[in-house]
């Protein structure tokens, strides 16, 4: 399939780890932001192509894993409300709130339905004029904009009985908290090409200048993620620490400015609880003034419902890159995802679900197989 | 929370109070449902193989006998309907014990206010299946359900079919080394409903596979190869039933992934989406494991079928790691191959 295979050649896959292998002369730590490149980096087992010397870590990119504890339990007692249809992407069913999730909530009767795009729920709102429909709007830059766009759409609508329940988070300050981390082993990252498409590359130039190091502007597909990291490992073995994209098929150095646009309309930024790492100044967006008609906490008098992680938790520790997930006493064994104890083990962009999906038990490869890490 | 949980992270769902659609969806929830309650409490030795259908020996007779039930929307989609998916799943759950498929009942759930053409051209639609898969629908049921208690239509139907071949087929024939076949490309009847259930368009439209499959198998076994199990990939698609034979049977599946047959539509469809056609549903397609030196006559007996023109192997049975599936992917490096827990969600972003 064109724009599919030529990114998936083994060929080219076994030339890039080669160069890898040729440029490094000691150990780096390598962060992918997004979930979506860990679970293509454990799907493909591109680690395995890598050298020893070459440590991935997975970084906190996966908007399920992040959305705080009390946000979904906001969902949840929304979705109880009779006369209230919660609306989000898939993978936020069956996130655990506090005590249940959403999924569980839908059995028992609460209008709760999968979209595939905000605009889905605008269209319901429209359908169902005696309902309040709200929308549960995570993700990071990549899904803000259309976000945005729903609550734009609303307002021009005059619609009374939609609503967000905003959830988003920003990539850049979540790398600055990691990197300013005392436990942080991270030395150059991978940066999730999605993100780039919209928000464009030069946000991250502050953060390489500040903490020294290299920042890869990096696409999802096997080639994509190996080239990702041969020019991050170039960078480090240089001694360089710059912004480079060689995404360019997709990321313009200055994003997606319709994009920017219509996220600035609707949106501020503000403080936001990351689940599992704690509340990061300036790392979320939040209705703008204008619009605070369409905001559900508002709208609902959410604000008073508040849950706090346990303090054990370690899901926080694989979101920074400090831990991997088979290094949780719980992973496979008291967490799966069937009973997941933490988010990361239930979005299909979760590290721990990559994990538990693709590599249990610890890769292996069957007898008589050729091995295929390289030497 | 007991106390020594460390790793406490939120709130552990053990176990769900209420059944949720996740049950239903073929993954491992599903098996955990049909363990804790069905297993529990109808035990016995026929149950416990496992299998498509039951074999079952009567005045000297060997029958299979099996039932299903369909809930699909919409009712009518390209390449078939809610008929021809009633009598092919339940003619094909009889051709995977290795039997002729010869009677099967039907059972109508109908909601209040269907219109009566839905429920003729439903009904004309199983009847030519029938004829086609040389079945006859000898009784059946009907009930009508409020308004708003049903979605339209719902069928069930059983099946019993004649085994002229007594050999035992099932995960526990299974040996290392045996062949793993696939009869054709995967992932087309769950991506045509996607397509329409959720608007999108494709330049050229994808259409079920849903077929009857009792004529392949039964030419496997007239020709005498020593078939071992036979699977028909439904809800779950490849993946679950190569992960239900590897559990049952206490072996490893090992498969190549570029061996597995997925037409460019159904991918496109699933890289938009970010579904695994690995875990697409089919309704024509099975797996066929077979001793390793019958493997090509194998082949070449499907591949003389039109259903199974494409037929290919795909993979061998290992005896390294019982109960797990593994995939050489095609960059070449070896991964688990899971069950799901429920069904594929399209990704956030």
């Amino acid at each position: 399939m064109k724009f599919v295979d030529e990114y998936r050649d083994a060929a080219r896959a076994q030339e890039f780890a080669e160069i890898i292998r040729r440029t490094v002369s000691r150990p780096w730590t390598i962060m992918e932001i997004c979930g979506g490149q860990t679970h293509a980096i454990v799907k493909f087992g591109l680690d395995e192509l890598l050298p020893r010397h070459v440590t991935l870590v997975h970084g906190p990119g996966c908007p399920v894993c992040v959305t705080p504890l009390e946000l979904i339990d906001r969902a949840i007692a929304l979705a109880t409300h009779p006369g209230v249809t919660v609306c989000s992407f898939g993978d936020m069913l069956r996130v655990p709130g506090s005590r249940t999730d959403l999924l569980a909530v839908k059995a028992r009767g609460g209008d709760v339905r999968i979209v595939y795009s905000p605009l889905d729920a605008v269209k319901l709102a429209h359908e169902l004029p005696n309902r309040q429909v709200v929308f549960f709007a995570v993700g990071f830059e990549t899904t803000a904009p259309a976000n945005a766009m729903a609550v734009v759409q609303a307002q021009r609508a005059g619609l009374r009985n939609f609503s967000l329940l905003v959830a988003h988070v920003l990539v850049p300050p979540a790398m600055a908290a990691i990197l300013s981390s005392p436990d942080n082993r991270v030395q150059g990252f991978l940066a999730a090409g999605h993100v780039c498409a919209v928000m464009g590359c030069r946000e991250y130039e502050p953060l390489a200048a500040k903490y020294r190091v290299p920042i890869v502007v990096t696409g999802f597909e096997p080639l994509d993620i190996l080239q990702g990291v041969q020019q991050c490992v170039e960078q480090l073995e240089a001694g360089r620490a710059e912004v480079v994209n060689p995404y360019a098929r997709v990321v313009r150095p200055d994003g997606n400015p319709a994009a920017q646009q219509v996220l600035r309309t609707v949106f501020r930024v503000v403080p936001r609880k990351w689940r599992g790492i704690g509340e990061i100044p300036a790392s979320g967006l939040g209705l703008r003034e204008e619009f605070a008609e369409f905001d559900a906490e508002q709208r609902f008098g959410l604000a008073q419902l508040t849950a706090e992680e346990s303090p054990e938790c370690q899901s926080g520790l694989v979101l920074q890159g400090v831990k991997k997930p088979h290094e949780c006493p719980a992973f496979g064994v008291r967490c799966t995802p069937e009973h997941p104890l933490g988010a990361p083990m239930v979005s299909s962009e979760g590290a721990c679900a990559a994990y538990f999906r693709y590599r249990r038990p610890p890769p292996s490869q069957p007898r008589g197989e050729p091995a295929n890490r390289p030497s | 929370m007991s106390a020594e949980f460390t790793a406490s992270c939120p709130v552990p769902l053990t176990n769900y109070p209420h059944v949720l659609l996740a049950h239903g969806g073929g993954g491992r929830l599903m098996q955990q449902l049909i363990e804790n309650v069905f297993v529990t409490a109808f035990d016995n030795p026929q149950l416990a193989a496992r299998h498509d259908g039951a074999t079952l020996e009567t005045a000297g007779a060997q029958l299979a006998f099996t039932t299903d039930s369909y809930v699909v929307r919409p009712l009518f989609f390209p390449g078939g309907d809610i008929g021809t998916l009633a009598v092919n799943g339940t003619v094909n759950d009889l051709a995977m014990c290795g039997a002729q498929p010869r009677w099967l009942s039907a059972g109508f759930i109908i909601e209040e206010g269907l219109p009566m053409e839905t429920l003729q051209r439903v009904a004309q639609s199983m009847r030519r299946t029938a004829d086609a898969a040389g079945v006859q629908i000898v009784t059946g049921d009907t009930k009508v359900v409020d308004k708003g208690k049903g979605d339209g239509l719902f069928i069930n139907t059983a099946g019993i079919g004649m085994r002229a071949h007594t050999g035992n087929i099932g995960p526990g024939v299974v040996r290392p080394s045996d062949a793993v076949l696939l009869s054709g490309d995967v992932g087309r009847h769950g991506m045509a409903i996607m397509s329409v259930r959720e608007g999108l368009e494709f330049e050229s439209p994808i259409t079920s596979d849903c077929a009857p499959l009792a004529a392949p198998v039964l030419a496997l076994l007239d020709a005498g190869i020593a078939v071992h199990c036979l699977r028909d990939l439904t809800r779950g698609g490849l993946c679950a039933a190569l992960n239900e034979i590897a559990a049952a049977g206490r072996v490893q599946v090992h498969i190549e992934e570029a061996a597995v047959p997925v037409s460019e539509p159904v991918r496109g469809a699933c890289e938009i989406l970010g579904l695994d056609p690995l875990s697409v549903a089919n309704e024509g397609r099975f797996v066929a494991f077979v001793a390793a030196g019958d493997a090509d006559r194998a082949l070449e007996i499907l591949r003389s079928q039109p259903v199974c023109a494409d037929a290919v192997r795909i993979g061998t049975v290992l005896a390294n790691s019982p109960g797990l599936v593994t995939m050489r992917s095609r960059i070449g490096v070896n991964r688990v191959l899971d069950l799901l827990s429920g069904e594929q969600l399209p990704r956030i972003c």
